[in-house]
């Protein structure tokens, strides 16, 4: 394969950690927790329009659409139940552990509803790939389609921030959750509405995720959801131009770890760049500095 | 006064300390009675010695967590660094060194030592983060040891050691080298000197260590550290040595856990079952399940999160399920201030009930 199609495939799947990376980052920065359970809300996604799509052949569309409304439903529930009753305690490690439980749980009932067995997920994309160059570069449909997807999607909550009453109020709550709430901001709604949009976007992805790499099994987020985690740091936690370019970038250089070093250490690379950028630069390409105060 | 009450309170220490040694001692001779009266089924007695490798794994990720106040994901990165270094070095000195008791003390001194080196490699640069930051770092450094380990292939002959990263062919060796770790497939044919026995001694002897730093100056800055930095900051603490002391130490006993798996097995190999993020987690939900901060609950979650899935053979299906509901449930009701305060009425109400007995009589 020559540079260029190692460097479309990149942004491919740099584009699917975008879509994933778009939700992390937005959660973390309103709620301030890393939400582990991210990645297996991805995987719960894909399983949902597997369910919908391939076992009781319904149209995509519809498949997408359960997926989006189920993920939605699990992301608020997951908050209300297991995250908001600690958003006050006094050691920050307790959300983080609840986070992990989450996942932890999410894994195993989907496990035990679906099995351990992979599943060939059907692609959801009807788009013919596109060939250049006598077919020396191949762009796919489902490439095309996440890129598309993740720029709209990147677009569109920039705008709802700028734009809308709720926007505003989420980074209103981002700043100062105590001022936000004497100004007479919802802030239990904002975060409950943070998690519902971060959940969705998570179906999206693990939908797109799956009709590229078309394996499914209980497993299937994890990865991808820590990876995503790595994206968003990349590019400044909190900032969501900073988690569509972490992405990119992200999965541009696990294919070409892949390509050209090791395929079996491109996984070690992309935590060795995600502990070079700590050490060097925590707040990411985007991030602001925040000072600490005594 | 005050050396009264700092007496007592050495007391209170000395005899909760007491109690956790003799937990272990008692519970080593009650099983060794049983192995010895033929009343411990196969399956318990092959489970001694990981009991033994998890219950050491639980009190060192518990120093991390519970003293500490760090999210540590990479306790099973440390476990493996620890067993695949001692088995190597078994397996050198098979011949050279006859003695098991020896080469098994060596081999325990190299995993802890080299567990701890790369506890405290790892810990300079990443204990300036916090938090979320932190796990993350911790998890991500778990992945990238067990991934190395993987591709890595060594052997030995006269001229010295060969690595490789790509297959045992490329080593080079001489007609009489051998391949001692060959990339995915890992040691095989390491000796098996680990024991229930020796098993026991290495969680008494991390027990020691643990509990005397807790309660010694030092820990007492550790405890600072966690409960307020920029406290202890200001009143002259050393923050990083002491979060690198703590850190560094309890990466070695995890080292020292991975000594005693990888001795238990004749084929070590590192898959993503024995030293992957799962089984970090695993150790995690063993040291919530105590109670963070409880060295004896580590142990006793540690048996108990262990015996049960497996004597319940209805339940090692549910084994991973009952797991997260146990790691959630435990944080919402130790953590959730909510919770708290309805546990707190809920005392207070019992407590006032008795008074109220008492004062009728």
């Amino acid at each position: 394969m020559s540079f260029v199609q190692y460097l479309i495939s990149g942004l491919s799947l740099g584009s699917v950690y975008a879509l994933i990376a778009l939700g992390y980052t937005m959660v973390y920065g309103i709620a301030k927790m890393l939400n582990f359970a991210h990645g297996d809300v991805i995987m719960i996604g894909a399983f949902t329009t597997y369910t919908v799509c391939s076992t009781m052949g319904l149209p995509t569309a519809a498949g997408v659409l359960a997926a989006a409304v189920l993920c939605t439903l699990l992301g608020v529930c997951i908050e209300k139940v297991a995250y908001k009753p600690l958003r006050k305690a006094a050691s920050p490690l307790a959300v983080l552990i609840t986070a992990i439980g989450v996942s932890y749980l999410l894994q195993n009932i989907a496990l035990l509803i679906f099995g351990t067995n992979t599943k060939a997920f059907a692609s959801v994309v009807s788009l013919d790939a596109i060939k250049l160059a006598d077919g020396q570069i191949t762009f796919t449909g489902e490439t095309i389609v996440t890129i598309i997807a993740c720029i709209v999607i990147m677009a569109g909550l920039m705008l709802f921030i700028k734009k809308t009453k709720a926007g505003q109020a989420m980074l209103a709550v981002s700043e100062d959750k105590g001022a936000a709430q004497l100004m007479g901001i919802n802030v239990n709604g904002t975060i409950a509405l943070t998690f519902a949009i971060g959940s969705a976007l998570a179906a999206i992805a693990g939908v797109l995720l799956c009709s590229s790499y078309p394996s499914l099994n209980p497993y299937t987020g994890s990865m991808p959801g820590i990876k995503a985690f790595v994206a968003a740091v990349f590019g400044g936690i909190g900032s969501i131009p900073g988690a569509f370019i972490g992405g990119i970038l992200l999965g541009i250089i696990e294919i070409f770890a892949k390509a050209y070093i090791s395929s079996q250490m491109a996984d070690a690379i992309v935590f060795a760049i995600l502990i070079v950028i700590l050490l060097i630069r925590p707040t990411g390409l985007f991030g602001r500095n925040i000072q600490e105060k005594v | 006064m005050r050396m009264m009450a700092a007496k007592i309170k050495s007391n209170k220490v000395l005899r909760s300390n007491l109690i956790t040694f003799g937990m272990v001692i008692g519970v080593y001779i009650i099983v060794q009675i049983l192995v010895a009266a033929g009343a411990v089924s196969s399956l318990v007695r092959g489970l001694l010695v990981p009991l033994c490798t998890y219950a050491i794994l639980a009190v060192s990720l518990n120093l991390t967590v519970g003293i500490l106040g760090e999210l540590s994901l990479g306790h099973a990165g440390f476990m493996c660094i620890g067993a695949f270094s001692s088995a190597f070095f078994s397996k050198c000195m098979q011949d050279v060194i006859p003695i098991a008791g020896i080469r098994f003390t060596i081999a325990i001194l190299i995993g802890a030592l080299t567990a701890g080196v790369f506890g405290l490699l790892i810990g300079i640069p990443v204990l300036r983060l916090k938090g979320d930051y932190l796990a993350i770092v911790t998890l991500a450094f778990g992945e990238i040891a067990k991934n190395i380990i993987n591709m890595l292939y060594v052997g030995i002959d006269e001229s010295g050691i060969h690595f490789s990263t790509r297959n045992s062919l490329e080593l080079n060796l001489s007609g009489n080298g051998v391949v001692i770790i060959q990339g995915a497939q890992g040691i095989t044919g390491t000796p098996n000197d680990s024991s229930f026995t020796v098993g026991i001694l290495l969680l008494l002897i991390t027990l020691v260590v643990i509990l005397n730093l807790i309660h010694s100056r030092d820990g007492r800055a550790i405890m600072a550290i966690r409960d307020n930095t920029i406290a202890a900051e200001s009143v002259g603490i050393n923050i990083t040595k002491y979060k690198l002391m703590a850190f560094s130490i309890s990466a070695s006993f995890a080292g020292v856990a991975g000594v005693l798996y990888a001795h238990n097995l004749s084929s070590l190999s590192a898959t993503s079952k024995n030293f992957g993020y799962n089984m970090s987690i695993m150790i995690l939900v063993f040291v919530v399940l105590g109670g963070i901060g409880n060295i004896r609950g580590s142990i006793i979650a540690a048996v108990v999160l262990t015996l049960l899935p497996e004597l319940l053979r209805g339940l090692n299906d549910y084994r991973m399920l009952i797991y997260a509901v146990v790691l959630i449930a435990m944080m919402l009701f130790n953590w959730a201030p909510s919770c708290i305060r309805w546990r707190e009425k809920i005392v207070y109400k019992l407590k006032s009930g008795k008074k109220h007995t008492k004062g009728a009589e």
